[in-house]
């Protein structure tokens, strides 16, 4: 079988960094190709390069046999490729046919023939069983039905060659499933997909072949069939991985934090949070699963303040803590890994000294009558920056400055320095690599060890599963279960996650 | 926004603004030629009408003032992540109010002086609040309010002094003397020049603009709502009253600055056919002195000197003093323009020139 | 004076007093609606007032008539365009902010035209021009009752220029590809990246577009209105224009509203006294009244303003 894609010894610098390294990838007619990575391993410079938005330093791509330069998207399109991004590129405002037509659109009479368009999108989009209304805005419909439009964006382009970026993380199992079923669709109709990823059980289920690189650098290409998940993970960090976090059974203690029928609203006014409540106690750490959207963030938004809470109650350590301000929240006892942590938990421009003190900064030592006293603060920093093993230039250094992995550890710094009895980590590893995921939850168990009660919210089972001693699952805005960790396991979490009953009696509590 | 005009480098933070005066003057010059004037004699015209008698620095002293002290007021708002654009009407609002307090009362100096500057203060801080908290309740942009309530500054002043203090000449009454910051000692040292004691007061914000940013905790949090409005919201601090906070003290730098104008230049205010250019000279400056006080300070002497050197410049070398407003805006130009300047002096560095 | 006679006076004086500011405010729409804020119309229209008035004195000056003026006025479309260079290159080649670059656009106009003006006049305003565009009649249309007086009488033709052109904006941002291409590099340029659109191209094409509307803004207000030109010709039409479009709410037809509203108010403060209601009513609060609506409507009491999405960020390959 020949090759439709092959990119040769690719390499793309960056100011201060090498993002592609002498990196080789072919991939054949008809195949399902997985891109394996880890976070800033460089599969997206890869495929940005092969969707002409980057040029590469040196190296060639070669499209069906005709070495080929991409200068811009549009030779991609002219040569098949469409890529289906991770952050979906589509207006707002615009409609669906609007967004798939642009660019491309059909005239008549030099104005849009808006009807046409529709026509065939219709026809396409019946042709793959990609259903969408080419008439709705694209603010009014679901995340999977924008998938299946920015899907429709490289077929009605004519795209034979498509990428999809990390497609998965955004959709709920059953979206998964039937994205999957699109995808065999696809090859099966003549395309050729390449998957960027890093779950090794999507390449499992769907893949034919499998090119793995770290940092940067081409590790090899392989079968899928001749693989598996545990060597797969290898090559892609480079040694043996333990994805099991080691600890002793948890001990649990008195409850520290007690939530009683709280009703939370999102943005737009709905109830995103719907008579929840939950009890947490010292020494434990309860893992909270769900489905992105399913209330989780605004539930730690109402708990930490930032979010007002419509009814119910918050306590902590038997006080009333509902509805307090964000510092108040704080200087009673919660500290709070933020899930975004450029956005939330640092102040990028400032300094890593300045940002230890970001909650604490008006607080003796640090100011004295209102007035900053630096040496202090610095003094702080280095203290922490020692203990928690943050790698930075020094403590002026400003945050933007600092990898992922060390800004989250200077974060996690802070939050647990200030011995709050509850802590909340919001998707702490998100983006990061093996070697900061892991430090960080041994950081997290060793803070239950010390006694903390101890909230952990991901969107990865893996993690909930690994490090959590029970599982809390929300489904719109409800906790729908909760169990212990040691027995249950990712097919039960996924169904109870999808709104699925619990299978056997005996909910904990 | 903010990442263009806070510099990381300490020598490129220098070297951007040195860069862009060199070019707005280079580009003046060009301009010069191309019309026929000799950019040698315009230039030596405008430095003797800056330096070569005591009279003219005076007077450069004197248009520092106001220029300081509005480019402050930009200069903070931009620390805590606010354009204020609403500086030039902040300045006209404080103007009268410090001529009012002025004309209206009679008190020892002691009082009546600093009341007076404080009326302005006051009078500006309350422009300034009403966008301030517009962006802090509404999330409206403060650059299209304050823009808007530059004219409103502008019509509503205006009204005012036609219908309530009017005297002939089309301006107020002249401020009682206890409210003047004009000194017959300055004046005397330079040649009576307009100079008055507003210069210190001009200096004393700067001091005070540097301490509040840098060595409070007060500062701390309005920069850091500056930089990052939800981490500050996490970190528990009132973002909301964080920005109008920022405003009002922006304001309040704006409106001594008309006071400047008003009890130290001037003595009263007339009805004003347009803007004063006070408020956009601010931008310029504090665009240039990088947003602190002491390029603030540099930035209102180079272009406080360049309008006074203008007239020397007109009246000696025959070239309209508009040439400095051409060469202003192109020192803007260039130092907003960063991006381009570090480029091309990171090309250099590389190629090892 | 009966109600007739008072909208007969104020009506053609509010659309008179609008022309200026709809072709203006287009163009800002064009500008922003690409994702490219543009406080710098203010310093456009002085240049192209300044065109308007220096070429129709040119031509005048070679026998070319009443031509001059209409001559004047494309000169004054082409040099708008140009100037808006300025404004297109920093903020989107460069990177400047967009705001700061508007800021540095409108001193150099302002600074530049007055010293052309020195240069060639040597004086700080130029002569008058002898052929104003002048009001008439239009045929027919102007005997029509009541609605004869209001709108086709004593009109200038620059107006209907003005009032067309809306429909023909609103023809080309909402129904052609062009429009679709100009909205998704304002609303979400790295879509339109991917979709191949060369988004500094159309940001190039769309300040560009504003710089020739502000141009021709300016000249109409010079040709009809001023009649010459100094460095107070115009003094706030262009941030007036930036209200507008704002109030408009980046619609063609909703500028057309505001700056007809906002046109009367211009008219009322003028011809208020003349009229027995307003006559009590101090002038400056008609004066302020556009600003002060402005305000209200982006605090959203007057409806919430939904300006494009990427307004006023630069666009860098690459970056989310």
């Amino acid at each position: 079988m020949s090759h439709v894609i092959e990119m040769n010894n690719i390499r793309k610098e960056f100011p201060g960094i090498v993002a592609n390294d002498n990196i080789t990838l072919q991939v054949k007619k008809g195949e399902i190709h997985a891109l394996l990575g880890e976070n800033g391993a460089g599969k997206s410079t890869l495929m940005n390069v092969l969707f002409g938005l980057y040029q590469p330093e040196k190296g060639e791509i070669i499209v069906r046999g005709e070495k080929v330069k991409i200068t811009d998207p549009n030779v991609a399109n002219k040569l098949g490729i469409g890529m289906v991004h991770q952050h979906f590129m589509l207006v707002e405002k615009f409609t669906v046919t609007e967004n798939i037509i642009l660019g491309n659109e059909p005239k008549k009479a030099g104005r849009i023939n808006i009807k046409k368009a529709a026509k065939e999108i219709e026809q396409i989009s019946e042709q793959y069983g990609l259903r969408v209304d080419p008439y709705a805005k694209i603010e009014n419909i679901s995340v999977g039905m924008q998938q299946r439009v920015e899907i429709l964006k490289t077929l009605y382009r004519g795209a034979d060659i498509l990428i999809f970026d990390e497609p998965t993380a955004v959709l709920t199992p059953q979206e998964i499933q039937e994205l999957i079923g699109i995808m065999k669709k696809l090859v099966n109709e003549g395309k050729s997909i390449i998957l960027i990823t890093h779950k090794l059980k999507e390449i499992m289920a769907v893949c034919d072949r499998c090119t793995v690189i770290r940092r940067g650098k081409g590790i090899g290409t392989v079968d899928v069939s001749d693989t598996n998940p545990d060597k797969l993970a290898a090559m892609m960090v480079g040694r043996e991985v333990n994805f099991g976090v080691e600890k002793d059974p948890a001990v649990p203690k008195e409850v520290v934090l007690e939530v009683k029928d709280l009703v939370v609203k999102d943005a737009r006014g709905v109830n995103a949070v719907n008579q929840l409540s939950i009890e947490m106690k010292a020494g434990e750490i309860i893992g909270l699963a769900g489905i992105e959207g399913n209330g989780q963030s605004e539930l730690i938004e109402a708990i930490t303040g930032l979010r007002k809470a419509e009814s119910g109650s918050i306590l902590l350590n038997g006080k009333e803590i509902t509805n307090l301000k964000p510092r108040k929240v704080t200087q009673s006892g919660v500290g709070h890994i933020p899930e975004d942590r450029h956005k939330h938990g640092l102040v990028l421009d400032f300094s890593i000294g300045e940002n230890i003190v970001l909650q604490t900064y008006y607080q003796r030592p640090f100011s004295k009558g209102g007035i900053l006293d630096y040496p202090e603060i610095y003094k702080k920093a280095r203290t922490l920056i020692e203990d928690f093993d943050v790698r930075t230039p020094s403590e002026y250094t400003p945050a933007r400055a600092l990898s992922g992995g060390n800004q989250q550890k200077a974060i996690i710094a802070r939050e647990v320095d200030r011995s709050p009895d509850f802590l909340i980590a919001a998707q702490p590893t998100r983006g990061l690599d093996v070697g900061a995921i892991e430090s960080i939850h041994r950081r997290i168990v060793k803070e239950r060890d010390k006694g903390r009660a101890v909230l952990l919210m991901s969107l990865e089972l893996d993690e909930i599963l690994n490090v959590s001693d029970r599982i809390a699952v929300m489904y719109e805005g409800e906790i729908v279960a909760i169990v212990d960790a040691d027995q249950t396991n990712e097919r039960e979490l996924g169904l109870l996650m999808a709104g699925g009953k619990k299978e056997k009696e005996g909910e904990a509590e | 926004m903010m990442e263009k005009w806070l510099p990381k480098g300490r020598l490129l933070s220098f070297a951007v603004p040195l860069v862009a005066v060199f070019l707005g003057i280079l580009i003046g010059a060009i301009v010069m030629l191309v019309s026929g004037y000799n950019p040698f004699v315009a230039y030596s015209a405008l430095l003797q009408g800056i330096f070569s008698d005591s009279y003219y620095v005076g007077e450069t002293l004197r248009s520092m003032t106001p220029l300081i002290l509005a480019g402050l007021a930009v200069a903070f708002a931009f620390r805590t992540g606010l354009f204020n654009i609403g500086v030039e009407g902040q300045v006209i609002v404080g103007w009268l109010a410090s001529v009012y307090v002025g004309i209206a009362f009679e008190l020892p100096m002691m009082i009546h002086l600093p009341l007076a500057i404080i009326a302005g203060a006051v009078a500006g801080a309350l422009w300034g609040f009403i966008p301030g908290f517009l962006k802090a309740r509404f999330q409206v942009h403060e650059v299209i309010v304050t823009i808007m309530m530059n004219y409103i500054a502008l019509y509503t002043v205006n009204y005012i002094i036609r219908s309530y203090l009017l005297v002939p000449g089309e301006r107020t009454e002249t401020i009682s003397p206890t409210a003047s910051l004009a000194s017959p000692f300055l004046q005397s040292i330079t040649d009576y020049s307009r100079l008055h004691f507003g210069i210190i007061v001009a200096l004393i914000a700067c001091v005070v603009l540097w301490f509040i940013l840098w060595k409070t905790a007060k500062g701390y949090e309005l920069r850091a709502v500056g930089f990052n409005q939800h981490a500050s919201l996490y970190a528990g601090m009132n973002v909301e009253r964080n920005i109008v906070l920022s405003m009002v003290i922006s304001g309040s730098f704006a409106g001594v600055a008309g006071a400047m104008e008003g009890l130290g230049t001037y003595g009263y205010m007339g009805i004003l056919s347009g803007f004063t250019g006070v408020g956009f000279d601010g931008i310029a400056v504090a665009l240039l002195g990088a947003n602190t006080a002491i390029g603030v300070f540099l930035a209102s002497f180079l272009f406080g000197g360049l309008q006074v050197g203008a007239l020397t410049m007109q009246s000696r070398a025959g070239v309209p003093a508009e040439l400095i407003d051409i060469v202003i805006a192109l020192i803007i130009f260039f130092v907003a323009s960063s991006y381009i300047i570090r480029w091309v002096m990171n090309r250099i560095k590389k190629e090892g020139i | 004076m009966d109600f007739m006679q008072i909208l007969a006076l104020v009506v053609p004086a509010a659309i008179y007093a609008a022309a200026p500011l709809i072709l203006t405010a287009l163009g800002g729409l064009f500008s922003e609606r690409s994702g490219v804020v543009n406080i710098g119309l203010e310093g456009l229209m002085v240049v192209g007032a300044f065109t308007g008035i220096i070429v129709t004195l040119t031509l005048e000056g070679m026998g070319f008539g009443a031509t001059s003026t209409w001559i004047a006025l494309l000169a004054a479309v082409l040099i708008g365009a140009v100037f808006s260079l300025f404004h297109a290159v920093a903020s989107i080649s460069f990177r400047a902010d967009q705001i700061v670059s508007g800021v540095a656009l409108n001193f150099l106009a302002v600074g530049l035209t007055v010293f052309l003006v020195r240069l060639f006049y040597n004086k700080g305003q130029t002569d008058y021009i002898q052929n104003r565009i002048y009001r008439f009649d239009v045929p027919v249309l102007s005997d029509i009752p009541i609605i004869g007086p209001l709108f086709f009488s004593n009109a200038y033709i620059t107006s209907y220029i003005a009032l067309l052109l809306v429909f023909v904006v609103y023809y080309l941002v909402y129904f052609t590809p062009f429009g679709l291409r100009l909205r998704s590099v304002g609303e979400h340029p790295m879509a339109a990246d991917t979709m191949g659109i060369h988004v500094n191209k159309m940001r190039y094409v769309g300040v560009m577009i504003s710089g020739a509307f502000a141009g021709l803004g300016g000249a109409v207000f010079a040709v009809t209105v001023s009649g010459n030109f100094s460095g107070t010709t115009i003094v706030g039409q262009g941030f007036m224009a930036l209200a507008v479009l704002i109030f408009g709410k980046w619609n063609p037809i909703g500028i057309m509203g505001a700056a007809l509203f906002f046109g009367l108010a211009q008219a009322l403060s003028i011809t208020g006294q003349q009229i027995p209601l307003l006559a009590n009513i101090p002038s400056v609060w008609l004066n302020i009244a556009p600003y002060v609506l402005t305000i209200l409507a982006l605090a959203g009491f007057v409806g919430k303003a939904d300006a494009p999405k990427a307004v006023g960020k630069p666009y860098v390959k690459g970056s989310r």
